[in-house]
């Protein structure tokens, strides 16, 4: 074997390896701690670049841990929806990271990096996996690194706000493992492709209880994903985290719209029987009051940090409305939209962080203050990052935005979608310009003659990165959206992840 | 069928109390709901693969009827999991009560009633 077959195993290991590294030389040695953070993360990028040329060719690789073949054993499957999801976290990881050393917000706690790391495994992992309990497994690992880092720099109001965390998600994991329950009594296995052939294959008298597990799967994956009336707990979360791990988390919701493609088509497709797309038709209005409810709090919200936790639901929200679609051209539209939506929600956690530091008592209260340092060059960032999140040109969302409006077109209610997208947007764009108006443009007018004092500006560094890459996904849109396609094609047939899992039985 | 209605029906008691005290207010009594949640989940993950009495999980040339052992790999990992976080959210509970003086979930400092005993006593 040469070291292209162990690449999917290789991103769950090397964050692994690291995080007991960074643990120990982090009170000694914090640079070489930070050196492993940096190192791990871009080798992380490299194998999920390496996997993304590798998918792209449509080959589906699959890994058997153990050497146990499918369905007996665990396979982890690297096809081009988990390439996309990889570099994607790998990209924001480094972003974070880079985010927190730079403001220093890692040496706020001693266990800042090993948790990254241990988020990060948890990440790649239920991206890779293609038993439904190791998604499980995985996700626990995620959450667990989670409530670590959402407490990091603690205080009363981190705790507040873990405490309802916590519990919210151990609810989501016990519903979770009811109905990986459920599923293992009907069907016998674990292993998705397998599952999907076997509940096509159910008798009768068992479809209710198909439909019941389908329709918990989908609650636990719409808690993680903040759908309405599951959001409740993440504006409270993201606004108190630091800004930094908030940056990370914003990939944590497209973690439950990850495991909903995946496993929606895959187990509850078109064969199932009367499980067949069970939670579809709760999806779209679920979907469509979510983003209402997203943009109406960036339209309300106090604190920059708060609108940036409200425009994830938002974006959570318009992002589902496409994939509700469940066919070919609102699935890509989505996953372009999610890449998109990630990054530029991360970006806008990071604004708030450089406005924070820089306003010292006003921190990001959208309320004017005194004049601060680099009021104009982070004015430009600001209305960059919220340009990016709303959806106007020439930034990705744009793009992101308009191939969900063509696409719904041929689902049925598309009005619906098309006018709670546009009026949304249109919320977004002037809770956005309120709350930079009183920021950065009425600070001028209270001027003290005071000389402000200097930041360095190397913090600005991974928020223009994040932008560029944004720009970068508006340049490249043609080879994005085909890839996007190519990656949605691939999920909506699961005859094909049956044929690369389970050999010549998943015919 | 009557163990099959024995386990079915205390699954579904633990899963009633523990829905019920964790929709209460204080931390304690939330922790403890989850706790029994859990642990009627755990005996449904057990029960996933059928209830068979007095046969082995492995294979053994005397017998020709098993049980199910990946029903008791996975309750195995689903206990270690809600153990380990069991502990956290009693710590996390306790440091959020010391910290903001408050044991309610919602996290504002409502003000104590006759009710609330020492719970009530905050910085």
């Amino acid at each position: 074997m040469t070291l292209a077959d162990h690449l999917p195993l290789l991103s769950i290991a090397i964050p692994a390896v690291a995080a007991p590294f960074t643990l120990l030389l982090m009170r000694r040695h914090p640079g070489w701690a930070i050196g492993i953070a940096f190192v791990s993360c871009a080798a992380m990028l490299g194998c999920a670049l390496a996997m993304l040329a590798q998918a792209g060719d449509g080959i589906i690789q699959v890994y058997a841990l153990g050497g146990w073949p499918a369905p007996f054993g665990i396979v982890l499957v690297a096809d081009r929806l988990s390439a996309i999801m990889l570099t994607l976290a790998a990209t924001l990881a480094l972003i974070a990271l880079l985010h927190a050393v730079v403001t220093g917000a890692d040496r706020k706690g001693w266990h800042f990096h090993p948790l990254f790391q241990f988020q990060l495994m948890g990440l790649n992992g239920a991206f890779l996996t293609g038993d439904l309990f190791n998604l499980f497994v995985f996700f626990e690992v995620l959450l667990i690194a989670s409530y670590g880092l959402l407490l990091h720099g603690q205080g009363p109001a981190r705790l507040k706000a873990g405490v309802q965390y916590v519990v919210v998600n151990l609810v989501g994991s016990s519903l979770f493992l009811i109905a990986l329950g459920l599923l293992y009594a009907l069907t016998g296995t674990l292993n998705m492709a397998d599952m999907g052939l076997r509940v096509a294959a159910l008798a009768a008298e068992d479809q209710g209880l198909v439909r019941i597990a389908a329709l918990l799967l989908a609650s636990v994956f719409a808690i993680k994903a903040a759908v309405v009336p599951l959001h409740l707990w993440l504006p409270r979360t993201y606004d108190v985290a630091t800004p930094a791990v908030a940056a990370l988390f914003a990939i944590m919701t497209k973690v439950g719209v990850y495991s909903l493609i995946r496993v929606v088509p895959q187990v509850f497709g078109e064969g199932a029987g009367a499980a067949a797309w069970a939670p579809a038709p709760y999806l779209l209005p679920a979907a469509l009051v979510t983003a209402a409810v997203g943009f109406a709090g960036v339209f309300v919200a106090r604190t920059l940090s708060e609108q940036a936790a409200y425009a994830i639901i938002g974006s959570t929200g318009t992002l589902l409305i496409a994939v509700a679609g469940w066919q070919e051209a609102t699935l890509s539209a989505a996953l372009y939209y999610l890449v998109h939506s990630t990054i530029a929600g991360a970006a806008l956690f990071l604004v708030s962080d450089i406005v924070a530091r820089r306003r010292a008592g006003f921190t990001d209260n959208c309320s004017p203050g005194p004049d601060f340092a680099d009021r104009q060059g982070l004015g430009l960032i600001f209305m960059a990052a919220a340009i990016a999140v709303t959806g106007l040109p020439p930034l990705s969302g744009f793009i992101g935005k308009l191939l969900i409006l063509t696409s719904v077109t041929e689902i049925a209610n598309w009005g619906w979608s098309w006018g709670v997208i546009l009026v949304t947007t249109l919320i977004g764009v002037i809770g956005f310009a309120r709350a930079g108006s009183a920021i950065f443009w009425k600070a001028a007018e209270t001027e003290s003659k005071t000389a402000t004092a200097t930041f360095a500006r190397t913090d600005m560094a991974p928020v223009i990165i994040a932008l560029a890459l944004l720009a970068a996904l508006s340049a490249g849109a043609g080879w994005a959206t085909a890839y996007a396609e190519a990656a949605a094609a691939q999920v909506l047939d699961p005859a094909i992840a049956a044929r690369a899992v389970l050999g010549e039985n998943g015919q | 069928m009557t163990y099959e209605f024995l386990v079915a029906s205390a699954i579904g008691v633990l899963v009633a109390g523990g829905i019920y005290l964790a929709l209460r207010a204080r931390t304690f009594q939330v922790v403890l709901g989850l706790t029994l949640f859990s642990y009627a989940v755990n005996l449904f993950l057990f029960a996933s693969g059928r209830l068979v009495l007095n046969r082995p999980p492995i294979w053994d040339k005397a017998v020709t009827e098993y049980t199910d052992p990946l029903p008791q790999a996975l309750v195995l990992t689903a206990i270690v999991i809600t153990f380990g976080m069991t502990a956290f959210v009693v710590i996390l509970a306790l440091r959020s009560f010391l910290e903001t003086g408050s044991d309610h979930v919602d996290g504002d400092n409502v003000p104590c009633d006759g009710d609330d005993g020492e719970a009530g006593r905050g910085e």
